[in-house]
């Protein structure tokens, strides 16, 4: 299904890519049916509390300097302002601009708002909320409550226009839409594309970076400085103007094929921004391919082999040793589809055996009709298959696979994963960042804390053998698949 | 005032799921949208005073995750299922059943559901907790009166047995400190006291709710309907002493009273009084040199809080410290029929002296007004995280003690009683001293 920007709404993403949430078999096998359109969702009876596309959505969105998010809403789904408050502040501290309290309120949906409807209400918040901050953009993200009652959001804001002269524009994010939660990052993309950008007045040297937290700014601009080009972290750190001239940039890159498949073939599709679509710059494979990727769409792919092959002589040796006391240790990871395929790819050049992965969900493609490249990469490149299940963080099925097979380390991404592997008795390191292991220096300090996470093992061993998991033996006794049902057709 | 929600301080209403996590070997099963669990317990627990995981968290509560099918269809056979398999899957001794915005609109009977598990060998009741309904507050309150009306058998009662309702799990990160000082307190005057939220409680516990001499209610207003229903169901009186005691001047006060309605002599109640303030005023003599002479606080503060920690530090600064309350701020949604009686509670401070209260749920708002108020120097301000950058800004004292305290890691602190205040003290002054430094 094409990108389709004359739609208020981004389709979700099992309609648009037949994405899925549910699976257990090989990562070999998945990726073969999925290449021959046969992957089908197996759904659950029986499922543990995930996310929704909500969270996603709108944490896209609050991270824009200048921007606020008015969410229709009772107020249970606002508090994410509190988390994006808090990411904010970080934000400022390490990347230089004002920390501050994020713009981000509520309509606070009631009872008698289910029954008579609330638009007075939403229009009084967002009217308040221009007067308050004075934001260069607003986003009104939808709820389930407003999606069920049926709120017209796109009126309320029309009827607002006279008296708002800047862009307000729907987030729909309703959490019942959709199982995979990165439908939010594409909700949040097509208000972007939808409602912020402008077609280009000039081409500039700015290349886009769609990531989350953008940690690794300084490092990236001084590298991408010596090709002559300026990276523009987004959304989190930027202005409004700043993106609505996003169309005017020499390409875009993702630090995750999940998170920027929306935006960057959107930005392609309708301004002609290419999406450099490489392997993601994690391990040094990674890294080499994407930096060789990014060289060859600016023109500068000499001025990248002469950069690649002084960083191998600096840092290649010191982790070649770091690879000897790696290898043979047994790894479990369990990440977004994204970063799992990377990760798995990561582990293997440090000489780690995944031995088990999980993905929070899996996209038999990216938009374009485009193969996914990292998994794609792993598929033609792994030594053997590896055991892979899909699961929108289902930790019961975890729990059973980490209780089965024993690993000597698991590696989670999301808050709240890490320590029920723990728990269990496994050594776990939270790829909190999206830069861990990223290019040369990332890679080496990975590589050290996946060292020290095994050697001392303390943590883990103390807290697993005071602890008793909340499963029962039953459970832990039973296939990992127990509880999926056959292939929707 | 606006009804916006600017800068959130509570959830809604199926927040109660901490309240069920928070007695041991209970588990909620959750009948909404897939993000409600992750999203209401990390703004309530990780993202306040860094309260992670226990036995469950939310990656463990089961729940139908109700996606557009069960929207259009009902999802009353998904919630049927997930409590079945629940059931086999989670190693527990109780289970909640809790429903969101959605089951509730599209209108599953929920009710009908649960009862088909009343042979299920484990005991499955169920709260409707809607979002719209209202905060996490009234979801706690909710949460209790099904167990007192789904779970609770009469029983004889317990000579000196009372049962302690205090702050909101999780919603307070203090709650468990605060449980463990007010069991202590009590049982030192004599009686026993019975709670059931942390560690070592659980259906053991909750099962003597109903053999209690008297319910003690430690809450501006939260609870009430829950010692009214056991009132009205077991007959159990209530003492409803609605400011958590910090420091001798209120714990002294709380403690006569309690012994007086539980009928302990006077003399064992001064007794334990007297130990303690011996205990408190070594300290407070020593510290009264830093009181006074450090160069930067001032003597009026605002606390942005809870009804609970409004009223208890507010009372705590002004009659036990000297210290005066500029206009006080309570943001914990209470609802209208309690406003005008927890308002009179800030106008009975020592020597006539009186705050002006507002309720909000904007704090945006409240923070407008901060700024321009004069308090004649550095104000000391007591909220959540969402005062940190104002207090810079405004060059304050800061510390956090409400939700949300995302600056924070609490185990098992507390500011209850004799050694909570001096706890208050320490964390008070160590960011006055930190300051003049």
């Amino acid at each position: 299904m094409e990108i389709n920007l004359k739609v208020a709404e981004a389709p979700t993403r099992e309609n648009r890519l037949g994405s899925i949430s549910g699976y257990s078999g090989t990562l070999r096998d998945a990726a073969q049916k999925a290449g021959c359109g046969g992957l089908g969702n197996r759904e659950r009876c029986f499922n543990q509390a995930s996310l929704c596309n909500a969270g996603c959505a709108q944490g896209m969105v609050c991270g824009i300097l200048d921007a606020a998010v008015v969410n229709h809403a009772p107020v249970g789904c606002t508090v994410d302002a509190i988390g994006a408050s808090v990411v904010r502040k970080y934000l400022g501290m390490m990347l230089g601009f004002e920390p501050r309290n994020a713009q981000f309120v509520g309509t606070n949906l009631n009872e008698n708002d289910t029954v008579f409807g609330a638009s007075a209400k939403l229009r009084g918040a967002i009217i308040e909320t221009y007067r308050r901050y004075h934001p260069n953009a607003i986003f009104v993200s939808t709820s389930c409550v407003s999606g069920v009652i049926g709120e017209d959001i796109k009126s309320v804001i029309e009827d607002l226009k006279p008296d708002i002269p800047i862009p307000v524009i729907p987030l729909f994010c309703e959490g019942f839409k959709s199982k995979i939660w990165a439908t939010g990052f594409d909700m949040a993309w097509h208000a972007l594309l939808t409602g912020i950008v402008k077609p280009p007045q000039k081409k500039t040297n700015v290349i886009n970076f769609i990531n989350f937290f953008g940690s690794e700014k300084r490092q990236i601009t001084e590298l991408f400085a010596k090709f002559g080009v300026e990276p523009l972290f987004l959304p989190a750190g930027t202005t409004v103007d700043q993106l609505s001239r996003m169309s005017e940039s020499i390409a875009t890159v993702s630090i995750c094929g999940t998170l920027g498949t929306y935006l960057g073939n959107g930005l392609e599709k309708q301004y002609g921004v290419p999406y450099v679509q490489t392997l993601r710059p994690h391990g040094i494979t990674g890294f080499e391919e994407w930096l060789r990727g990014i060289g060859k769409v600016i023109g500068k792919e000499h001025e990248v082999e002469n950069y690649i092959a002084l960083e191998r002589a600096r840092v290649l040796p010191e982790l070649e040793k770091m690879k000897q006391q790696l290898h043979g240790i047994k790894a479990v990871v369990g990440m977004g589809p994204g970063y799992t395929f990377n990760f798995i790819r990561v582990l293997q050049e440090l000489g780690v055996e995944t031995i088990w992965a999980s993905a929070w969900h899996f996209d038999p493609k990216y938009d374009k009709g485009l193969v996914v490249e990292d998994l794609d990469y792993l598929v033609k490149n792994l030594q053997m298959d590896i055991p892979f299940s899909v699961s929108d963080q289902q930790n019961f099925e975890l729990m059973n696979v980490l209780n089965t097979l024993k690993p000597d380390i698991y590696f989670s991404r999301h808050q709240g994963t890490t320590v029920w592997a723990l728990k269990q008795g496994t050594a776990s390191v939270c790829v909190m960042d999206e830069y861990t292991a990223f290019g040369y220096n990332g890679t080496l300090n990975f590589a050290s804390m996946i060292l020290d996470a095994v050697t001392n093992r303390s943590l883990a061993n103390n807290i697993a053998k005071r602890t008793k998991l909340p499963y029962t033996e039953w459970w832990l006794n039973q296939p990992n698949s127990t509880f999926l049902k056959k292939v929707e057709v | 005032m606006t009804n916006l929600i600017d800068q959130p301080r509570y959830v809604c209403a199926l927040g109660a799921m901490q309240t069920v996590s928070s007695i041991e070997r209970a588990v909620p099963i959750l009948h909404a949208g897939p993000g409600c669990g992750a999203k209401l317990s990390l703004g309530m627990t990780e993202g306040n005073g860094g309260q992670g995981s226990g036995y469950i968290s939310y990656h463990i509560f089961p729940s139908s995750n109700i996606s557009e099918k069960e929207v259009i269809f009902g999802g009353e056979k998904r919630l049927k299922e997930t409590i079945e398999n629940a059931l086999k899957v989670i190693d527990a001794d109780f289970f909640v059943v809790l429903t969101g915005c959605v089951s509730e609109i599209v209108g599953d009977d929920v009710q009908e559901v649960v009862k088909s598990f009343a042979n299920a060998g484990k005991p499955v009741i169920y709260a409707e907790t809607a979002g719209f309904k209202g905060n996490n507050l009234i979801g706690h309150e909710l949460v209790i009166n099904a167990i007192i009306e789904q779970y609770l058998k009469p029983a004889s009662v317990v000579d000196k047995l009372v049962n302690i309702w205090a702050t909101v799990p999780a919603h307070d990160a203090f709650w468990y400190g605060n449980l463990i000082h007010l069991e202590k307190l009590i049982s030192e005057i004599g009686l026993i006291p019975n709670t059931i939220f942390g560690p070592r409680k659980g259906l053991k516990t909750i099962d003597k709710i109903p053999q209690a001499s008297f319910n003690l209610l430690i809450s501006p207003w939260v609870g009430l309907k829950n010692v009214e229903l056991l009132k009205q169901k077991f007959g159990t009186p209530y003492l409803h002493y609605p400011v958590l005691p910090i420091g001798p001047q209120e714990t002294g006060n709380f403690l006569r009273t309690v012994a007086q309605f539980g009928g302990i002599s006077p003399s064992i109640v001064e007794a334990v009084i007297k130990k303690h303030e011996d205990e408190y005023y070594y300290f407070i003599e020593r510290a009264a040199d830093t009181f006074l002479e450090t160069r930067s606080i001032a003597r009026r503060f605002v606390t942005i809080a809870d009804s609970h920690y409004a009223l208890a530090v507010s009372r705590f600064l002004v009659n036990d410290m000297g210290l005066f309350p500029a206009k006080q701020f309570v943001i914990d949604g209470i609802p209208e029929e309690y406003k005008e009686s927890v308002s009179n509670l800030f106008l009975k401070y020592n020597h006539g002296i009186q705050a002006e209260v507002e309720f909000s749920s904007d704090g945006q708002d409240v923070q407008e007004q901060i700024r321009k108020t004069n308090y004649y120097g550095r104000p000391l301000i007591l909220g959540s995280i969402w005062e940190k950058v104002l207090a810079k800004e405004l060059m304050g004292h800061y510390i956090g003690i409400s939700m949300p305290v995302s600056q924070r890691l609490i185990l098992d602190r507390s500011y209850v009683g004799y050694d909570g205040a001096l706890r208050l003290l320490e964390d008070i002054y160590s960011v006055v001293l930190e300051t003049s430094i």
